[in-house]
This record gives C-alpha cells, sequence and structure tokens, in this order.
C-alpha cells in the first residue's frame, strides 16, 4: 500500500468538482442544456493575437487545429435553434504560459439567442455569486451587480490617458492595459469593462455608438471573462474574417483558414444572441485565493 | 541572441550595456491583445530595481556574466582585495562597488564574486556571518526576554539592533540579505 496522497492535489480534485457540478446545477436551473463540441476544428480562429496547435495524422495529414475556444460551433448550434447552451471544454493556446495562462485550461463557454449582451452579463454577475456560496467562500463583494466602466473610462481613471489618443496605435494600447490599467481593474469588487475598440472584437456586433458590443469582467486584477452581443451580419463577419487574416499575414504568423461552415449557418441565418467565455481555473483561483491557475489544476504543464 | 522566452529568475541580459538581473516576472495578455512579459529587474551594477515590459518573443540580449567563489584577503585604499583559491588570481572591488557587503567582510570570508564582461562588479556575501560586537551599552543584568533592543556596533563598522543581553565582545550571528541581528552565538 502507497502512502495517502499528496493533500493539496485531493483539496484541488474536490474543489473542483464543487465548481463544476455548481456550474452545471445554475446552467440547468435556468434551461440551459449542456452541449459538448469537437476539439479538433477546421479553424481555430483568427484574431491577430491568437495562436493555435496544428493536428496532423499519423501520416502527416493536416486535420485542423486545436480549438482555442468552442465558439463557431456553439454558434453553429444557435443557427441550428439551439436557445440557451452552455459547454464546459479544454481549450487550448499556443505560447501562453504564466500564472494566469496555461497552454490547456478549462473554458465555461454558454449562449443566449434571441438575448443581449446585458442578459449575459447578469447570468455572470448571478453565476459567480452562486458558485462563491457553493464553495463556502465569504465573498460578499462577488454580490450582483457589479460595477461597470467603460474602457475608456479605465484609461482616464488608472493611466491618465483617453481611448483616443491611443486609437491609431493598438500595441501601445495593450502595452498600457497590461501595465496600468489591467492590475487596477476589480481590485475590491469585481467590475465589468464595456464598450470595447470595434478593431478588437472580430465577432462582437456594434453598439449604437460605433464601439464593439464587448464585455470583460476583472476581478483583483485577472481577466475573468469575455462576452459579446454577437456579429450576426455574414458579410460583415466575413470582411471582418479577411482583414484578420491580412492582419496575420502581415505579421508574418500562421494565415489560419476561415471556417466556411460557421460562415454558410451565418448566412442562413443566426437569431441575435449573446454569449460569454470564462476562464474555470482563474474563477476558481480568484474564489479560494490561490497564487496562480497552476495551484488550482491537479496537472498543469510544469507538474506534467 | 536570446528571447523573451528565456527569461526567468536570475536570467542576466544587457539594456543600454548594462547589466540586468530578473527578479521576478509574469506574462501577460490582454484578451484578444498583444502578450507581453512585465519583469523587475535589478541593474547589477547599481542594485537598483525597475519594472520593464517586453513584448513576447522579443529579442534579448544576454549578459555575459560569470560568478566565481573567491576568498576576501585585505584592504587596499578604497578597495578590497580578493583571491581565486584555485588559480590564485587576485582581483580587487571598489568600497563603493561593494556597497553594504563590505560589512561582511572578514580575513578569509568566501564570497561570489560576479564578473560582467570579465570585470568583478559585485560579490555575494554567505547568507550567515559571525561578528564580533566592538562596542555597545551595558544591558540590564537578567533581561533576557524584553522585545527591547540597543545599537551595537560590530567589528567591520556594521551597525546592528541587538537585544539587551548582548555585550561588547560577543559573537552575533547576522543575516546578511537584510543586515539584521539573528542570535549570539555561544563560545
Amino acid at each position: 500500500m502507497r502512502e495517502p496522497a499528496d493533500a493539496a492535489v485531493l483539496q484541488v480534485l474536490e474543489l473542483r468538482a464543487t465548481l463544476l457540478a455548481a456550474i452545471r446545477r445554475f446552467f440547468i436551473g435556468r434551461d440551459f442544456i449542456e452541449v459538448e463540441t469537437p476539439a479538433i476544428v477546421p479553424s481555430p480562429g483568427l484574431d491577430l493575437h491568437l495562436s493555435a496547435f496544428e493536428v496532423r495524422s499519423t501520416a502527416g495529414e493536416p486535420v485542423g487545429w486545436l480549438a482555442t475556444s468552442p465558439e463557431y460551433q456553439m454558434k453553429r448550434l444557435l443557427s441550428a435553434g439551439a436557445k440557451r447552451i452552455f459547454q464546459l471544454c479544454r481549450s487550448y493556446r499556443g505560447e501562453e504560459r504564466g500564472r494566469h495562462h496555461e497552454r490547456e485550461f478549462t473554458m465555461l463557454e454558454w449562449y443566449r439567442a434571441n438575448a443581449t449582451s446585458e442578459e449575459v452579463i447578469g447570468d455572470t454577475e448571478e453565476l459567480v455569486a452562486f458558485v462563491t456560496s457553493a464553495l463556502h467562500q465569504p465573498a460578499p463583494e462577488v454580490q450582483p451587480p457589479w460595477q461597470r466602466i467603460t474602457v475608456d473610462e479605465a484609461l482616464q481613471l488608472h493611466a491618465h490617458l483617453t481611448l483616443d489618443s491611443l486609437s491609431d496605435d493598438d500595441e501601445r494600447f495593450f502595452r498600457v492595459w497590461a501595465e496600468e490599467v489591467q492590475p487596477r481593474l476589480g481590485d475590491e469588487r469585481p467590475v465589468i469593462v464595456t464598450d470595447w475598440p470595434a478593431s478588437m472584437a472580430s465577432l462582437a456586433q456594434l453598439k449604437g455608438n460605433g464601439m464593439a458590443d464587448r464585455f470583460e469582467a476583472f476581478f483583483r486584477g485577472v481577466e475573468l471573462c469575455n462576452g459579446f452581443g454577437e456579429l450576426t451580419d455574414a458579410t460583415e463577419q466575413r470582411r471582418r474574417f479577411e482583414r484578420d487574416q491580412a492582419e496575420r499575414d502581415a505579421a508574418g504568423v500562421p494565415v489560419y483558414p476561415i471556417d466556411e461552415r460557421f460562415m454558410e449557418d451565418l448566412e442562413r441565418g443566426m437569431p441575435p444572441s449573446g454569449g460569454n467565455a470564462l476562464g474555470v481555473d482563474r474563477l476558481l483561483m480568484l474564489l479560494i485565493g490561490a497564487p496562480s491557475i497552476q495551484a488550482v489544476m491537479p496537472f498543469p504543464e510544469e507538474r506534467l | 541572441m536570446a528571447d523573451t522566452s528565456d527569461i526567468k529568475k536570475g536570467f542576466k541580459m544587457l539594456l543600454d550595456g548594462v547589466p540586468f538581473a530578473v527578479v521576478d516576472h509574469q506574462f501577460v495578455k490582454p484578451g484578444k491583445g498583444q502578450a507581453f512579459i512585465r519583469t523587475r529587474i535589478k541593474n547589477m551594477m547599481t542594485g537598483a530595481v525597475i519594472d520593464r515590459t517586453f513584448k513576447s518573443g522579443e529579442k534579448l540580449d544576454k549578459a555575459d556574466t560569470e560568478e566565481r567563489t573567491m576568498q576576501y584577503l585585505y584592504p587596499e585604499g578604497d578597495a578590497r582585495i580578493f583571491m581565486d583559491t584555485r588559480s590564485y588570481e587576485q582581483l580587487s572591488l571598489s568600497n563603493e562597488q561593494l556597497g553594504e557587503n563590505v560589512h561582511y567582510l572578514l580575513d578569509g570570508t568566501e564570497v561570489d564574486v560576479m564578473l560582467f564582461e570579465g570585470r568583478p562588479i559585485g560579490v555575494t556575501p554567505p547568507t550567515f556571518v559571525e561578528l564580533l560586537v566592538t562596542e555597545t551599552e551595558p544591558g540590564f543584568k537578567g533581561d533576557t526576554s524584553s522585545n527591547t533592543t540597543k545599537p551595537a556596533t560590530l567589528e567591520t563598522g556594521l551597525q546592528v539592533n541587538v537585544p539587551l543581553f548582548v555585550n561588547t565582545g560577543d559573537r552575533l550571528k547576522v543575516d546578511t540579505r537584510t543586515g539584521s541581528y539573528v542570535e549570539r552565538v555561544k563560545g
């Protein structure tokens, strides 16, 4: 008989199981159905700063890529008529390794047909409060409603810069965001950041004010989720995908193909929808005060 | 040529001709955005610590540094002389370069000398050193429990706060990372 296993690993297993069960209870209680979509996909997403693992057969034939998120396939399910769907799955990003990044991580993604991003923000707030109590974490600060702030306001507050002054320099925007703004977001309570530049949300619709209908939640300086009022205009979607491809080409990074089945379904029609993608490992890390996402995974790469 | 994927604690890079050592680092990537490595780096010449953010994948120049164990021999003017115990090669570091570490050098103390492009730029003393008290106010007899402290001067000129029971002539263990008193050494 071997010695009892590492107590810290066992505790992580129990906390994760409790969190996953609570997430499922939350969505099932709201008439969502749980779905599964493939890990190997024909296009991993075209955002400029996204890197994916290519999958090849034993004979060396290209098969596809590991999904960086299940977004395209879940939206195809909306086109097929699904109303409320959620998924807990592994997603994969190349070149992302750090205290808040792991190349393989657990994603929670959900969509509501005939809904706006506002309703999905509401889901997010209530989900976090629900799972926090399921984990028996005393965290009154996560109770809804959360504070709201626009990207422009966040920049002015924490970096004394306006979005306008950074509008022609994405790299500078991200540098300022990473150094000055994000570390200070959601210091005491989670905060929802809205009104992102249109160039930073390829799959979101535009709001009346010309900004992307995109939101992100931050808690203690960590990005927790990214949600959209989804773009349903197929012509506009193709134009943006082609722009993304041109940007990738210019930057000398692999140019991934457009998912044509996704485009066909979009052309046939997708209802106006809201969706959100949330990092489950980061959520658990934040709720139990762990120092890294690796600390809440039984087998992060460094221990694999 | 190195790049940001080589960054880890202790990694030494050259920035504008000055060697820096990584103290802390974090990968950050704003959603849908460019990835960066935020670092806290220490100027190996001055000891000053600064924050610097690199674009993920950015090329870096590795600093040509080497650490050698050497023995402290003696002072010479405003400098101190050290000797490599294997090659017997000697070199000198100015008191200014040594900074606080000048207070941890006794005849024969073994230190790690940091060389940058072949020239010495600083030393790392042992974590703990034992030093003699040369001057301190007499303590109150029997008071060994109080948290009150008093100043003491040690044989190298180092000033530390010590408990009241410490007397001139005692040997003390000192933590060179903090420059603080650890305990009185018996005997």
